[in-house]
């Protein structure tokens, strides 16, 4: 299999089977997708399709059952849960439909978090940054219960950017936004996937959603059903943030 | 993570719920004040028991009659000798006997100790008023007695006792000497004790009677020139008894330095701090527990947490620490709070009376750093458990957790 540097996400024939005791589920049954350095990939598919399963993958919270899989051009199918963790922190971002940001903290705190589990410093200024560039430099002392739906995803993106990764992904992550607040991060996501060209996979079963991107991944049961490249459909930019 | 940011963490989670942490602390608390509160009265009732003793001083020997054997006053004469017994300086020997005081209406109960003069500088004692008892008082069996500083405020309040009379089983004795008190809640002093001559206690009191007539006695203290000298005078005074007393195979007597019995008496306490301590440290132990349950408690209700730190790149390493940081953190924190108190209890109780028992107390800084190690160490090693469940969770199934 050659390697290619313009490949930030390469699948090869990815298989995953949970087993419930006696049932066994073919959460994906051959799975082979590459991805390109500075893609926007939305995958969409009914419920059930393998789309959160193979994000888990990708993002390497989980592994394969059999097959390959290359990040970055680092081979990490076979990797122990420590080294999987370093990859996770230097090389993934991930936003969760459920914004997942720790109560306790503030938006700057939470932001944060992955700079605690690398190394370097200068940690408040970096996630000072990453809030300005999603628009919430006012909002940096905030606790999550004090910003709207919208504004706590954003926390959710800069915390996905704070460390530059390699690649973004977002599992459904306008599922619990209004759709003034889902054009908001939909406009948030293109604008970094245009203007700092960082790779980008979205789970979503929106097609409003997935007209933003430049590919459309559709999943059946386990497998990649269709393919397809577009013309992605602008956000206009929102009035007030 | 620094070291310093896993503690701050810890601080912050530890915070959030203040209650629960406070009601954790409570545990160790509670045990870390009993342990340095429990050691600390032991270790002041050793220090007050070896002080009295020693205040007696340590250049005496105790002879003692085993078995069947009797000890006499002509015994007690025969080991000052500077041929046999060189290095004995005197000899006190004494009778002693449990009798009922009475003067005019007050009464009361009292050790009756039969002495000879030489008592009064073997023992130590110092006379407050009146003069002690002399050779023709124990010649001419004399009934005459001098009183402890206790039994004398009894019977006769403030007022000097001497030239008043005692009654003694119905016989009326002539005070001539008060001793000085002693203090220390009268435990084992002369406060208590009555003096009368050995002889006189022999004859009125004493129910033991010998074959050849002379004076048994049940003690005889034997005054050492040297207290470098006490072993040689330990077999010194047995060589001079077992002449006497024509001993061929056991001896019918027991020679006890009053060296030897203070270091028996501080094994004996020592043994007792630890005993204390030990079962103060139960109580420690289930704070332990308590912090235990309480982790275990913020595991599972924070699983969703673990799992987004997870995400973020923590490694099982990072969870662990966090974790047993935030059970250690309390756990130190309850034992200075517990170190605090503990030292403000012994300060507290020191000197104060509970029923008949005056609390000594005695804190050492010892007690306290063990007490603080200890209960880090119980944050340790019941932080582990919960720790090592909350790294081990699986990212994706923490993150699912609801
Ligand atoms: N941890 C798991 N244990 C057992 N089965 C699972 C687990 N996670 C997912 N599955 C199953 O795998 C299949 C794909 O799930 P998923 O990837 O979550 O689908 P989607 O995100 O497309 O809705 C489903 O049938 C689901 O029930
Ligand atoms: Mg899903």
């Amino acid at each position: 299999m050659t390697e290619n540097q313009d490949n930030v996400i390469e699948l090869h024939d990815v298989t995953k089977v949970y087993r419930m005791g006696e049932i066994e589920v073919n959460a994906l049954a051959g799975v082979s997708l590459t991805i390109r350095r500075g893609e926007l990939t939305a995958i969409m598919g009914p419920s059930g399709s393998g789309k959160s399963t193979i994000m888990n993958i990708i993002g390497c919270l989980d592994v394969p059952t059999s097959g390959k899989y290359i990040l970055d051009g680092e081979d990490v199918g076979m990797l122990s849960d420590d080294r999987l963790a370093g990859i996770r922190n230097r090389k993934v971002g991930f936003v969760f439909q459920t914004y997942n940001l720790l109560p306790r903290l503030s938006a700057l705190t939470n932001v944060e978090l992955p700079l605690q589990y690398g190394k370097g410093g200068g940690r408040k200024d970096r996630s000072f940054e990453a809030l300005s560039k999603v628009g919430l430099a006012d909002r940096v002392h905030h606790k999550p219960v004090e910003l709207s739906g919208g504004q706590q995803q954003r926390v959710g993106i800069a915390r996905a950017l704070v460390k530059d990764p390699a690649i973004l992904l977002a599992d459904e992550p306008t599922g619990n936004l209004d759709t003034a607040s889902s054009q908001e991060i939909m406009w948030i996501i293109q604008e970094l996937n245009r203007q700092s060209g960082i790779t980008v996979v979205i789970v979503t079963h929106e097609h409003d959603i997935a007209a933003h991107a430049a590919r459309v991944v559709t999943m059946l049961d386990g497998k990649v059903l269709d393919d397809t490249r577009q013309e992605p459909v602008l956000v206009p930019e929102p009035g007030i943030i | 993570m620094s070291l310093l940011q896993t503690i701050n963490t810890a601080i912050i989670s530890l915070a959030a719920n203040k209650l629960r942490a406070g009601l954790a602390l409570l545990g160790i608390v509670i045990g870390v004040t009993a342990v340095i509160t429990l050691m600390s009265i032991g270790r002041g009732t050793t220090e007050q028991i070896t002080g009295i003793i020693q205040g007696l001083g340590t250049n005496l020997l105790f002879v003692q009659p085993e078995g069947e054997g009797q000890l006499t006053l002509g015994d007690a004469d025969a080991l000052v000798d500077p041929v046999y017994a060189p290095s004995v300086l005197a000899s006190a020997p004494e009778v002693r006997a449990f009798a009922t005081l009475v003067a005019g209406r007050d009464n009361t109960n009292a050790q009756v100790v039969g002495v000879t003069p030489e008592y009064l500088a073997a023992r130590n004692l110092d006379l407050a008023s009146g003069m002690f008892i002399m050779s023709p008082h124990v010649d001419n069996r004399d009934e005459v007695i001098v009183l402890g500083a206790n039994v004398a405020e009894q019977l006769f309040q403030n007022r000097d006792p001497v030239g008043e009379y005692v009654r003694v089983n119905a016989r009326r004795y002539r005070v001539i000497g008060l001793l000085e008190s002693q203090g220390g809640g009268g435990f084992g002093t002369f406060d208590t004790q009555v003096l009368i001559p050995i002889t006189t206690a022999y004859y009125r009191l004493s129910g033991e009677r010998t074959l050849t007539g002379d004076v048994a006695v049940s003690l005889i203290n034997v005054q050492v020139r040297d207290l470098d000298d006490i072993d040689q005078s330990i077999e010194e005074a047995s060589g001079v008894l077992r002449l006497r007393h024509r001993i061929t195979e056991e001896d019918d007597f027991t020679v006890i330095s009053q060296q030897s019995t203070i270091e028996t008496l501080e094994e004996t306490t020592n043994t007792l701090v630890v005993f204390l301590g030990i079962i103060a440290g139960i109580s420690l132990l289930v704070g332990g527990i308590g912090i235990m349950n309480i982790m275990l408690v913020s595991v599972t209700e924070r699983t969703r947490e673990i799992g987004i730190r997870k995400a973020m790149g923590a490694k099982r390493r990072d969870i662990l620490l966090q974790f047993v940081a935030e059970a250690t953190v309390l756990s130190i924190g309850g034992g200075l709070l517990g170190a605090g108190l503990g030292f403000w209890m012994t300060n507290a109780i020191d000197g104060r009376t509970l029923g008949t028992q005056t609390f000594n107390t005695s804190f050492s800084n010892e007690f306290a750093a063990l007490a603080l190690i200890v209960s880090a160490g119980i944050g340790l090693f019941f932080g582990i458990y919960p720790a090592v469940r909350a790294s081990r969770l699986h990212p994706i199934d923490a993150l699912r957790y609801e």
